[in-house]
C-alpha cells in the first residue's frame, strides 16, 4: 500500500469524511478492552509448552533467522558494527548450516557501514530514525533522520511513537507521523516501535497497535529495549491479536517485533509457540516475526551446539554480542 | 505425653547458594551402612548439573578476584560453623560409613582441622608454587598461579566427610569454584556441608552440591564445555562409571583432570596436589630498569 493510501482508507474504516482526532478517538476507545489477569494467565499457559529434540532443533533455526542483530549504543563504534556483521554472515564459524539472522539493526549513522560490511549476503540494515528512543523531535528532523537512514541504503526503518501525544489523547498527531515516515521510507520497510513500558495498560497496547496498522506500518514493535519493562509475553500477546484481527478485518498482513529482553532459547520458544496460537502459522517467518535482540543469538547457537554434539557448551565457546 | 512424629527429611541440591529440588522431580533414599533409612535426597539430573555450572561459572570471577585475605577468613568461617554443627556431623558420619560414635569424632575434627589448614593457605600459595625466575636479560620474570576456573569434583564414594573436605577445600582455596558430585551412597554430610556453607560467607555458586548417581551424572559433568578441570577421585569404588571414558570426554576441551587412584585413599593425610593441578601458571616478563 503507498503511503499517501493510508488516510482515505483509514477514513472508509472508520466511516468517516473527516479524520478527526475526536473520529481516531471513538473508534480506538471502541476496541474491545483487554482482560488483563486473563491475558497474563493466557501467556503464562502458552509459555508451558515443553518443546524438544526435531521441534526444538527447527524452533531454534527458525529463531536465528529472525533476529534483527541489535547494536544500539553511544559507544558503537564502525569496528563493532563490522564484528557484529561478520557474526551475521557467519553467526557459527564451525557449522556452516546455520541459518543467518535476518537483519543487522544499528543507529543511523552506522547504516553505510554495516551496508558495506554486509555485502551481497542477503542480510538487511534496519535503522532507527525518528529521535530514537525517545522520539521528542519535530516532525522535520524526524523525517530528514529517516531520509538520511534510507539514503545510506537501510531496507527497514525502525520509527518511535510520539508516546507523548499518544497518552495526551492527540492520536491524530501520532498517526500524520507515522503516515509521513511511511512516505520517506519509500521502498523500505517501516516497523512502528510503540515502546509499551510507557503506554501503561493493555488496553493502550491495543490501541497503538491498531493506530499504527491503521497509518500503514509494515510492522509493529514492542520496545527500543532502553526502557523497562521491554518486550514481554503478554504484550506481545495482545498485538499479535491485533495483526491477527487487521487481516481478517483489511486482508492486509502485518509483522510483528518483540524487541529488549528476550536473552534465551527458552524465551525465544516461548514467543514462537505464542506465535504460532495467536497469529498462526503465516506469521511463522522472518517475514512477518523479528526478534529485536543481541545476546539471544549467542544462547541460541550454543544450545544449537548442544543438540548437534549431545554435550553442554561453554559460555566461552560462542562471542559475546 | 503424646508420642512424637519423627521428622522425615527430603533433603534438596545447593546449587548458586541456593537449595532447589532436582529439576527433575525425582528423590532416593538415603540408607545407613546398615540399611536403615536415613533420609531423601535429591537424585539430581544432567540439567542440574548444567545449572550448576552456570552458577559456578557466574560466581568464579568474584571469588578469584577477592583478596586471598578475605578467602582465607572466610574458609576459616567455614570451619567455625562446621565446629558448631558438630555432633549433626558425627550422627551422619557414624550413620554412613558404619562406623563407632567415637571413630566418626575423630573424623569429623579432622575433617575440621584439615578446613583451617587449608584456610590458612589461600595467601601462601602464591609464595610456594609461584618463582621468581633467573633469566638471560634484562628483565623480572614471575611466575605465579592462578585460578583454573570451574571445577568439576567426583567426590569420594567412601570417606563422605573427610574425604570430601579434602577435595573440596584445596580447590576453592585456590580461588576455583566447583560442582560436586557426592558420595552416591552416602551424601548426607555432604548435605549438612552445603548447609554450613550457605550459613556462612563463601559466595553463592562458588560450591555447588549435586547429589544422585554418580555413573549417571559424572559423564555429563566431565564432557561439559564450561567446565575447565575435573577431579575423578570419587570414581574409585562407584558403580558403572568407566573413568577412562570420562577423561576421554573430558579431553574434548582440554580440561585439567586428576586421575582416580586405583582404590580411595585413607584421606590421613593430604599435600598440595590438589593446589597444583587446579590452578594455571601466568608468567609475566617485566622489564627491570626501575
Amino acid at each position: 500500500m503507498s503511503a499517501s493510501a493510508a488516510p482515505s482508507r483509514a477514513r472508509e474504516l472508520l466511516g468517516v469524511s473527516a479524520l478527526t482526532n475526536k473520529a481516531l478517538t471513538s473508534w480506538l476507545h471502541g476496541l474491545p478492552g483487554i482482560d488483563a489477569v486473563g491475558c497474563e494467565g493466557r501467556a503464562a499457559a502458552l509459555s508451558t509448552r515443553s518443546i524438544k529434540t526435531d521441534a526444538k532443533a527447527w524452533a531454534i533455526d527458525t529463531a536465528i533467522s529472525m533476529i534483527d542483530l541489535t547494536t544500539l549504543e553511544g559507544a558503537d563504534t564502525p569496528g563493532k558494527v563490522r564484528a557484529l556483521c561478520a557474526k551475521a554472515v557467519t553467526p557459527d564459524p564451525v557449522d556452516p548450516t546455520t541459518p543467518r539472522p535476518a537483519a543487522i539493526c544499528v543507529y543511523n549513522d552506522l547504516v553505510g557501514i554495516a551496508r558495506e560490511a554486509l555485502g551481497d549476503s542477503g542480510i538487511h540494515v534496519a535503522a532507527v530514525a525518528t529521535a530514537f528512543p525517545s522520539g521528542r523531535a519535530s516532525l522535520e528532523v524526524k523525517l530528514a533522520d529517516t531520509q538520511d537512514a534510507v539514503d545510506l541504503g537501510a531496507d527497514e526503518i525502525d520509527m518511535v511513537i510520539d508516546r507523548g501525544a499518544f497518552l495526551a489523547g492527540d492520536y491524530r498527531t501520532v498517526f500524520d507521523q507515522i503516515v509521513a515516515v511511511k512516505e520517506a521510507c519509500g521502498e523500505a520497510h517501516l516497523k512502528v516501535i510503540l515502546e509499551t513500558g510507557e503506554l501503561a495498560t493493555y488496553d493502550n497496547v491495543r490501541r497503538a497497535s491498531w493506530l499504527a496498522m491503521l497509518a500503514g506500518a509494515d510492522f509493529i514493535k514492542t520496545s527500543t529495549g532502553k526502557i523497562s519493562p521491554a518486550a514481554t509475553l503478554p504484550v506481545t500477546l495482545v498485538m499479535l491479536e491485533a495483526v491477527r484481527d487487521w487481516r481478517d478485518l483489511t486482508g492486509v498482513q502485518i509483522g510483528v517485533k518483540p524487541a529488549g529482553g528476550i536473552k534465551t532459547t527458552k524465551d525465544a520458544l516461548k514467543y514462537l509457540v505464542t506465535l504460532n496460537e495467536i497469529a498462526g502459522e503465516d506469521w511463522l517467518t522472518p517475514q512477518w516475526f523479528r526478534f529485536g535482540a543481541s545476546s539471544l543469538l549467542g544462547d541460541l547457537l550454543q544450545q544449537r551446539r548442544k543438540l548437534a554434539t549431545g554435550v553442554y557448551t561453554g559460555s566461552r565457546d560462542v562471542t559475546i554480542d | 505425653m503424646a508420642t512424637r512424629l519423627e521428622v522425615k527429611k527430603t533433603y534438596k541440591l545447593y546449587v548458586g547458594g541456593k537449595f532447589p529440588r532436582s529439576e527433575s522431580g525425582r528423590t532416593y533414599e538415603v540408607t545407613s551402612a546398615r540399611g536403615a533409612f536415613l533420609a531423601n535426597a535429591a537424585w539430581g539430573s544432567r540439567k542440574d548439573v548444567r545449572d550448576a555450572v552456570t552458577a559456578a561459572r557466574s560466581a568464579q570471577p568474584g571469588w578469584a578476584g577477592a583478596t586471598a585475605y578475605n578467602r582465607g577468613q572466610v574458609l576459616y568461617r567455614v570451619a567455625e560453623i562446621m565446629e558448631g554443627r558438630r555432633e549433626q556431623f558425627v550422627a551422619e558420619v557414624a550413620a554412613s560409613e558404619g562406623v563407632t560414635k567415637p571413630r566418626a569424632t575423630t573424623i569429623v575434627d579432622a575433617a575440621i582441622d584439615r578446613w583451617v589448614w587449608w584456610a590458612g593457605w589461600t595467601d601462601k600459595i602464591a609464595q610456594v608454587l609461584g618463582n621468581l625466575n633467573p633469566v638471560a636479560g634484562p628483565y623480572f620474570n614471575v611466575s605465579a598461579p592462578e585460578p583454573t576456573g570451574v571445577i568439576g569434583i567426583v567426590a569420594p564414594q567412601r570417606s563422605s566427610l573427610l574425604g570430601l573436605v579434602s577435595v573440596v577445600a584445596p580447590v576453592i582455596a585456590a580461588g576455583n569454584s566447583c560442582v560436586v558430585l557426592t558420595s552416591e551412597q552416602r551424601p548426607l554430610p555432604a548435605i549438612t556441608l552445603s548447609e554450613v556453607l550457605a550459613t556462612s560467607d563463601v559466595p553463592g555458586g562458588v560450591v555447588n552440591v549435586v547429589t544422585g548417581p554418580t555413573a549417571e551424572l559424572a559423564p555429563w559433568l566431565a564432557a561439559h564445555r564450561d567446565v575447565d578441570g575435573i577431579d575423578l577421585t570419587g570414581c574409585a569404588g562407584a558403580d558403572g562409571v568407566d573413568a577412562t571414558a570420562l577423561e576421554v570426554a573430558a579431553a574434548d576441551n582440554l580440561k585439567r583432570v586428576l586421575r582416580p587412584a586405583a582404590d580411595e585413599p585413607d584421606w590421613g593425610t593430604t599435600d598440595l596436589e590438589r593446589l597444583r593441578i587446579f590452578t594455571e601458571t601466568k608468567t609475566v616478563w617485566h622489564p627491570k630498569g626501575l
